[in-house]
């Protein structure tokens, strides 16, 4: 017995509900609609309590999109009015945590939601933005081919036999020995696989960035396909996760998709308050822990450079090794200007050039390289800066955040 | 898959709240609906929450409303089927076959196989919860391996064949979302977003599971912690934190310490990053004071 024998007219709404889900976003396989029925009728239902939740149990919406899926649920159930799906109003100077949606085109939002006035976000004045259809530049190019082996590795958890190791490999010492009677003539080893570094990308999209965001999504894109634990976010005026959108294969539809999650293009930059925001967040500081943080900004920040110090310094601590890539620091004589660079200068592994696709690829695929100082850093601060960066940190952290 | 209405004498979330109540776990109708849809369809059960929301302890709570006992494989980076399925026991086979000299001896027998987590469960449906915990940890190697297991309940051991569960276990996973699981294991599973509890259901739970402290200090705690869990930290405190924060400071209440003051002088019970005491340690007293009022 289904749940379509048993309310054969009854039943529309309840299919209609998960394409409307569907339309919105929100990724639902014709199994879980089926275990929806199933649900529904199990529960009675005796209230319309128990079809919301048997929805949120079985058609799974991600936690940060509760809202809306509530909000949809009451336009189809109860026909509700809805004024806005978005994150609710906050304090204008706090900056918003952009949590990224489904991987899917968000912005392509039916008529039918469009009525609920899903697509107001806010009084933010938000912009979305096209991208250039430019192909994959040579730079681009290079990466990807080189990737793979130039990244940086940890030594993983998982093991893999070996000649020669630190431990033994029962199964196939054992299994080897029986051909010679139990003797046991050679013993196997196990050695830790070595596994790529996670990569945290943080790229600013404000205003004074403007002519390059577009690059550097592009970028982003291709560090995202080659590593597949790759961590990317946007920040303005927001931070936005767009990680889940650059996973898409298609070039083209990840960045139209990534636009259409990132709303603050072209704005302001809060830069402190946008990297204290992520840290604030436990499930995103965690992706810095030995991690390669990469920061594409300009380092253009107005105002006290203290937020920003404090955030660079508790990424520092966390990140394996960190850079600050400006499209300002141009050549190798390069010195920093404004206040707030010069503040975090002394907690970077490197402050490098961004001013071309080309810089910033070189810079990428030479991370493995011994971290030296920018020669800023060095020259600032003859003297060494006592702790954090003193170490030879490649041997010296790989023993403890393997 | 078969459908029961009725499991184990389970008929709807009403009485899966009221057999978690005493197994002294407080089940809000959300979960209660996500744990009797998930026995009712013969699904796991996928409880995704932060740290320290109690999912750990729901897991317990199913196993104690069951009335069997609770299996529990905790996820690591590099967890694979050798810790989470079988192994066979290597220097044993070897003894065996230094023993048997000249005869013929089969070292695949029972007795040489160690039974990890996932095949005990498997041998065991009808008596066991499956506690798969913290998935996110595992890397993505094993989660499409769990997705197979999950999927048909059998396994192959290639010098043994298959094995198949005689009933679907129940299993109930775990994450605490420090990365996003894949879509195929949401989708198979029902899943449950475990919240912090609301201030009511917090102070009622302080109450159940620290019999000592009074109803005054436990809501003042709930009070601050729910700022505390406002507040940019980096291990904002869990269930478990406000219940111990209520408990230190309920003793060191007793032996002479001031009201205010015990609170103070216990926050290293709710907070336990060197970072965030360092950002609360200014704003505390304005903290208790706003609770306490």
């Amino acid at each position: 017995m289904t749940a379509l024998d048993l309310m054969p007219s009854a039943v529309r709404p309840f299919l209609s509900f998960p394409t409307l889900l569907r339309r919105n976003g929100f990724a639902i396989a014709p199994e879980q609609t089926t275990a929806f029925l199933e649900a529904v009728t199990l529960l009675g239902p005796r209230t319309v309590r128990d079809i919301r939740l048997a929805g949120r149990a079985l058609l799974a919406p991600p936690p940060e999109r509760i809202a809306t899926y509530d909000a949809l649920f009451d336009a189809h159930f109860l026909g509700a009015a809805i004024d806005a799906v978005g994150p609710p109003g906050e304090a204008d100077d706090a900056i918003r945590v952009q949590e990224e949606r489904s991987g899917f085109d968000e912005s392509d939002l039916s008529g039918e939601v469009n009525e609920a006035g899903e697509a107001a976000t806010g009084a933010e004045v938000l912009t979305t933005r096209a991208f250039s259809q430019a192909d994959a530049s040579l730079p681009l190019l290079r990466l990807e081919r080189e990737l793979p082996r130039r990244i940086p590795l940890r030594r993983g958890y998982r093991v893999r036999s070996a000649r020669t190791g630190p431990r033994i490999d029962l199964r196939r010492s054992l299994r080897r020995s029986i051909r010679s009677d139990g003797e046991v003539m050679a013993l196997f080893a196990l050695r830790r696989r070595p596994r790529a570094r996670r990569v945290l990308v943080l790229i600013d999209v404000s205003g004074s960035m403007k002519e390059r965001t577009d690059t550097h999504l592009r970028l982003a894109h291709a560090l995202a396909q080659r590593l597949p634990t790759c961590e990317v976010f946007t920040f303005g005026t927001r931070l936005t996760r767009i990680s889940r959108a650059l996973k898409l294969k298609r070039r083209e539809q990840a960045l139209a998709t990534a636009a259409g999650i990132v709303s603050d293009w072209d704005g302001g930059t809060r830069i402190g308050d946008a990297l204290q925001a992520f840290l604030a967040v436990p499930r995103f500081a965690g992706y810095a822990r030995g991690a390669i943080v990469i920061v594409i900004s300009d380092g253009l920040e107005r105002g006290d450079p203290a937020p920003m110090q404090d955030a660079v310094a508790r990424f520092a601590r966390r990140a394996w090794r960190i850079s600050w890539l400006s499209p300002l620091a141009i050549g190798p004589g390069f010195r920093p200007e404004t206040e707030a660079l010069k503040a975090v200068a002394p907690l970077l592994h490197d402050i490098a050039d961004a001013s071309s696709l080309e810089a910033i690829v070189t810079h990428i695929l030479g991370l493995s390289t011994p971290r030296r100082h920018h020669v800023a850093i060095r020259e600032a601060h003859p003297e060494g800066f006592g702790g954090l960066n003193e170490r030879q940190p490649t041997a010296d952290r790989e023993r403890r955040q393997p | 898959v078969a459908i029961r209405a009725s499991y184990a004498g389970i008929d709807g979330p009403a009485a899966v709240e009221r057999a978690m109540r005493q197994a002294f776990y407080l089940a809000d109708d959300g979960i209660a609906t996500a744990t009797y849809l998930a026995f009712a369809l013969g699904k796991p059960l996928l409880l995704e929450g932060a740290p320290g929301v109690g999912k750990t302890e729901a897991a317990k709570a199913v196993a104690a409303v069951l009335a069997r006992r609770l299996i529990r494989l905790q996820c690591y980076e590099g967890i694979d089927a050798s810790a989470a399925l079988y192994e066979w026991n290597y220097p044993r086979q070897m003894l065996a076959i230094r023993q048997a000299g000249e005869k013929a001896v089969e070292i695949y027998r029972d007795e040489f196989l160690i039974e990890r987590p996932l095949l005990e469960a498997l041998r065991n449906p009808a008596d066991a919860v499956l506690l798969i915990d913290e998935v996110d940890r595992s890397d993505h190697e094993f989660e499409a391996f769990l997705l197979e297991f999950l999927s048909d309940f059998q396994i192959s051991i290639p010098e043994r064949g298959t094995l198949r569960a005689s009933e679907r276990p129940v299993v109930i996973l775990t994450s605490n979302r420090t990365r996003d699981l894949h879509e195929a294991l949401r989708r198979r599973c029902v899943y449950h977003w475990i919240d912090y509890p609301d201030a009511e259901r917090e102070t009622r739970i302080i109450m159940l599971r620290a019999s000592s402290v009074a109803e005054r200090t436990a809501r003042a705690v709930v009070k601050s912690v729910g700022e505390l869990r406002r507040a940019p930290l980096t291990k904002p405190p869990g269930i478990a934190e406000s219940v111990e924060w209520a408990e230190g400071a309920t003793l060191l209440n007793k032996q002479g310490a001031p009201w205010p003051e015990a609170f103070r002088r216990a926050i290293g019970l709710a907070l336990k990053d060197e970072e965030d005491l360092r950002y609360i340690a200014p704003r505390i007293d304005a903290l208790i004071a706003g609770a306490a009022a």
